[in-house]
């Protein structure tokens, strides 16, 4: 095939294929049922927040301080079938809208139909960010300029797309010792991380970097990192109504929005998802989310922890290092200022 | 049209010597939007005892300019100039300046000197202290104005080519036209005959001049002509008044009061409140821009300097690193943002580095003893197929980089560069073909490694293995075919890593050189590890050439005393 029609029929290809995502959002739409619309109150210019989540309710509270912040403006919540509160407690948030659904999470590629409809519906002309309750999004200057900041730089920089890895956090110590309690900073218990432990690779038909590794790769995935959760994510997207996620918010269409990264030496403005997903929380998680096996490639991931939970694993090793800010993730290489000064 | 328009006589230097021999300072503010912020500055401007001159865009809505007229209804040191559309790039700009300028020396014939500012601008020093600062300096315009053939003023765009070429598509709305039409005239070198003593200089558009040279330039006789040649001048804000206080001034300060830095990009940087410190300390007039939500420098701007000039070495600095940052990045870093493409990498990896090849098979006590003699991490075989060898038998290595071989396949590259940039010591590793070849074109490529080769050195292992034959000889055709392959790349014209090489033979007959390298000393100290016994290794070689596989780069076992260095264009073998 000549060079320029494989560059043409990946077009082609793509293109379809954010349209069927598209149009799957468009069709599921109606497994959303309104809890709380407050999307009136949305204006011009906010920046919202967009989650998808089941029985969170011990870790809202700090979620949604954090985020309000940052300078979110408004949360759009799905919520899959809590039976544990989460949705009382953000149905009386005033900057909350939320839909509930019974369907399956995986029936709906984990959740990404119903927020792609949300995005598609609310998100145009916004800035949007993406994120699960466990995750907090941490940029460049963060501890003195709010989420606005970026977002007005980026728009003048004419990004339409901010990256931000995840970086697992784990506690030091066994993963069950010390109880999170609602309210409470989960970086106070997980607070440690891999400096340095991650492989990246290009995809080449989305044109995002795959990056894997990190404390699950290491110590659920050590002899078959192939398979070991993907870390790269772009979570902050000026939202398109044409846009749509492909596979988590790991990577979109149009591919153009998934070349965040500069190919010549230089670097590109970046920031981090702390993701704190090894909580005492976390043993009671694993063991609802095997049994329901609603989650990526047959719950593989959450089988592999299953079966490493059974002898209290200790994800510390003495090389982890301790969170202290955007400063030191800098430092490391994991985030950059770019030319954000 | 303009020759028509009144202009104010030019009040001479003795006159003003005479009767007030302090500055008085007009202001022309141009604003494009935000007025609410632009109301503000001009507040300040005009209480700090400067007359205001205000430009309001006709794009800007009628409501929102009624409403910062009647906040400003109580100064009586602010007027508005008629409004014209602007677009950026465009003429529209300089004749709002123009009409500004003539407005406010209309309105108050005794300025001394006129400073151009936008609404966004954000004064750093008190008024007076600016008024102060050009008392002292009567006759100087403070214009950057800097020759356009001689030097690249403009980042990323046109310098001189700005006054040849013509500029008939917008910029910002028909760009793909903008660059092809600047290209065709390229191509077809047509080029602009610039008039009669206009000099093309460029520089900021915020300069302040003083009266004298500014009145000048509004009523030069010529201006008709120069008008309608700066007409069709690209960015012509960025040159006018640049290139025509040339033929007026008693005396230019090629600088600008204003602080206003670009990006790569041709963007201006925008300051946040933790730039506060720095812009305090920098002491420059005025700043921009300023990120309209960054309360915390409205707030504490402007306030009195500790140092009368002007200097934001720090600002530079902290905006060129960014440049560079954004432009090079940092050496040897792989990461989500900065992922470069082979050979564009501006360094392979971020800190030197040494590779022992076939040392720890030619002297089998070396990694045990090394460790205490050099000042470096020293590992085992990093890319032994079977698994990571980290220094000390560690299973999880610097940066909690993994043990597995699997994981350290999956990006082998990036499990070096990742190793040597979280580490703060040097890494040293033992090589051999045994090993993952992967990496081998990646680290002869890079200038940062050291490598030391003991070339046959594989062969030492076999010799005592104690294997049958026929595994012992098909093992040694697949090592050394790596050798051979690896070689290859160490005598191609690529190589940038710094080699030294020995073969197996003549470490049998002198075994000190590579130690000595390694070290870089000529006494070694006590207990250095002895080389391998390689008695039998001539019979094992002659084993091998006889089932059929040649055995090279061994050195001459025959004649130990002929061991010296290979010739070069022969095979030493």
């Amino acid at each position: 095939m000549p060079g320029w029609w494989t560059g043409y029929w990946r077009k082609i290809r793509l293109r379809a294929r954010r349209q069927y995502f598209l149009g799957r959002a468009i069709r599921r739409r109606r497994a959303l049922s309104p809890v709380a619309n407050r999307t009136r109150a949305i204006g011009s210019g906010a920046i919202l927040c967009f989650v998808t989540l089941r029985n969170e309710a011990v870790r809202l509270p700090y979620f949604l301080d954090y985020y309000r912040a940052l300078g979110v403006d408004h949360f759009l919540v799905v919520d899959n079938d809590s039976d544990d509160g989460s949705r009382a407690l953000l149905e009386a948030q005033p900057d909350v809208s939320l839909w509930t659904t019974k369907a399956s999470y995986k029936g709906s590629r984990y959740g990404l139909d119903w927020v792609n409809w949300l995005l598609f519906r609310h998100g145009t002309g916004h800035w949007c960010l993406t994120v699960d309750p466990d995750e907090f999004l941490v940029y460049p200057h963060c501890d003195v300029r709010p989420l606005r900041a970026l977002t007005d730089w980026l728009d003048s920089s004419a990004y339409r797309a901010f990256p931000a890895m995840m970086l697992d956090m784990y506690p030091r110590g066994s993963v069950t010792e010390r109880i999170y309690a609602a309210g409470e900073n989960p970086l106070d218990i997980a607070a440690w991380f891999d400096p340095a432990n991650y492989m990246i690779r290009k995809n080449r038909e989305y044109g995002n970097l795959w990056i894997q590794g990190g404390p699950r790769a290491r110590a659920f995935f050590a002899d078959d990192p192939q398979n070991a959760p993907a870390l790269n994510k772009i979570p902050l997207v000026r939202w398109a109504r044409h846009y749509a996620y492909v596979s988590s918010t790991h990577m979109l269409l149009p591919r153009s929005l998934n070349l965040v990264y500069d190919e010549n030496g230089g670097e590109r403005a970046s920031g981090i998802l702390l993701h704190t997903k090894f909580l005492s929380t976390f043993v009671g998680k694993s063991d609802e989310e095997m049994t329901r096996g609603q989650h990526y490639a047959g719950s593989r991931e959450y089988k592999a922890y299953h079966s490493a939970l059974q002898n209290q694993p200790q994800l510390w090793c003495p090389e982890s290092i301790e969170y202290e800010g955007w400063r030191q993730l800098e430092h490391l290489g994991l985030i950059s200022r770019g030319n954000w000064p | 049209m303009y020759a028509a328009r009144p202009v104010p006589s030019v009040p001479t230097t003795a006159d003003r010597a005479a009767d007030a021999p302090a500055a008085r300072l007009g202001v022309v503010m141009l604003c494009h939007e935000n007025l609410d912020l632009a109301t503000r500055m001009a507040r300040i401007w005009a209480e700090g005892g400067a007359t205001v001159a205000i430009h309001v865009d006709a794009k800007v809505p009628d409501a929102a300019f009624a409403a910062m007229r009647q906040t400003l209804a109580d100064c009586a040191r602010v007027l508005f100039a008629p409004r014209r559309a602007c677009e950026w790039g465009t003429f529209s700009l300089v004749a709002a300046t123009q009409d500004t300028a003539q407005a406010l020396l209309a309105a108050d014939p005794d300025l001394t000197h006129v400073l151009t500012v936008s609404g966004a601008c954000l004064p750093l020093r008190p008024v007076e202290e600016l008024i102060e600062f050009l008392s002292a300096r009567p006759d100087r315009d403070f214009i950057e104005s800097v020759n356009a053939s001689d030097v690249g003023w403009a980042i990323g765009g046109l310098d001189l080519e700005r006054f040849t070429l013509r500029f008939p598509f917008s910029f910002r709305r028909q760009r793909n036209l903008f660059d092809r039409y600047v290209n065709l005239q390229r191509r077809l070198n047509l080029s602009r005959r610039i008039p009669e003593g206009v000099i093309p200089h460029l520089g900021s558009q915020w300069w302040c001049l003083t009266v004298r040279t500014l009145t000048a330039i509004l009523s030069d006789r010529e201006r008709a002509r120069y008008d309608r040649y700066f007409r069709h001048v690209w960015i012509p804000d960025e040159s006018y008044f640049q290139t025509l206080a040339r033929r007026h001034t008693l005396g230019i300060e090629s600088r600008s009061l204003t602080l206003s830095k670009f990006d790569g990009q041709g963007k201006p940087y925008v300051f946040y409140d933790d730039h506060r410190d720095m812009l305090a300390q920098s002491g420059c007039f005025v700043a921009r821009k300023i990120w309209p939500r960054a309360q915390g420098l409205y707030e504490a701007f402007p306030r009195p300097a500790q140092t009368a000039e002007p200097d934001s070495y720090m600002i530079d600095r902290l905006i060129d690193q960014a440049v560079a940052r954004r432009k090079v990045g940092r050496p040897g870093l792989y990461m989500q943002s900065r992922f470069p493409r082979k050979d564009a990498e501006n360094g392979k990896t971020a800190a030197p580095y040494t590779v022992l090849y076939g040392l720890a098979e030619a002297y089998p006590g070396l990694t045990e003893w090394l460790p205490f003699h050099v000042d470096a991490d020293v590992h085992g075989h990093l890319f032994a197929e079977t698994g990571v060898e980290f220094s000390g038998g560690r299973r999880l290595g610097p940066g909690c980089l993994s043990g597995s071989a699997a994981m350290r396949n999956l990006d082998p590259q990036g499990f070096l560069t990742s190793l040597i940039r979280v580490t703060k010591r040097r890494q040293m590793f033992q090589f051999s073909p045994r090993d993952d070849q992967q990496l081998n074109w990646f680290m002869g490529t890079d200038p940062n490694m050291r490598l030391l080769v003991i070339t046959g050195a594989w062969a030492v292992p076999l010799l005592h293995s104690g294997m049958p034959f026929d595994d012992v000889r098909r093992a040694a055709a697949i090592l050394q075919r790596r050798e051979l392959d690896f070689l290859n790349i160490l005598d191609s014209v690529w190589l940038k890593a710094q080699v030294s090489r020995w073969n197996l033979a003549e470490i049998g007959a002198d075994p000190l050189p590579p130690l000595a390298t390694l070290l870089e000393t000529d006494d070694l100290p006590d207990g250095a590890p002895a080389p391998a016994d390689l008695t039998g290794m001539l019979a094992f070689l002659d084993r091998l050439r006889n089932a059929g596989l040649r055995p090279r780069k061994m050195g001459d076992f025959r004649h130990p005393e002929r061991s010296a260095r290979p010739p070069i264009i022969k095979d030493a073998s």
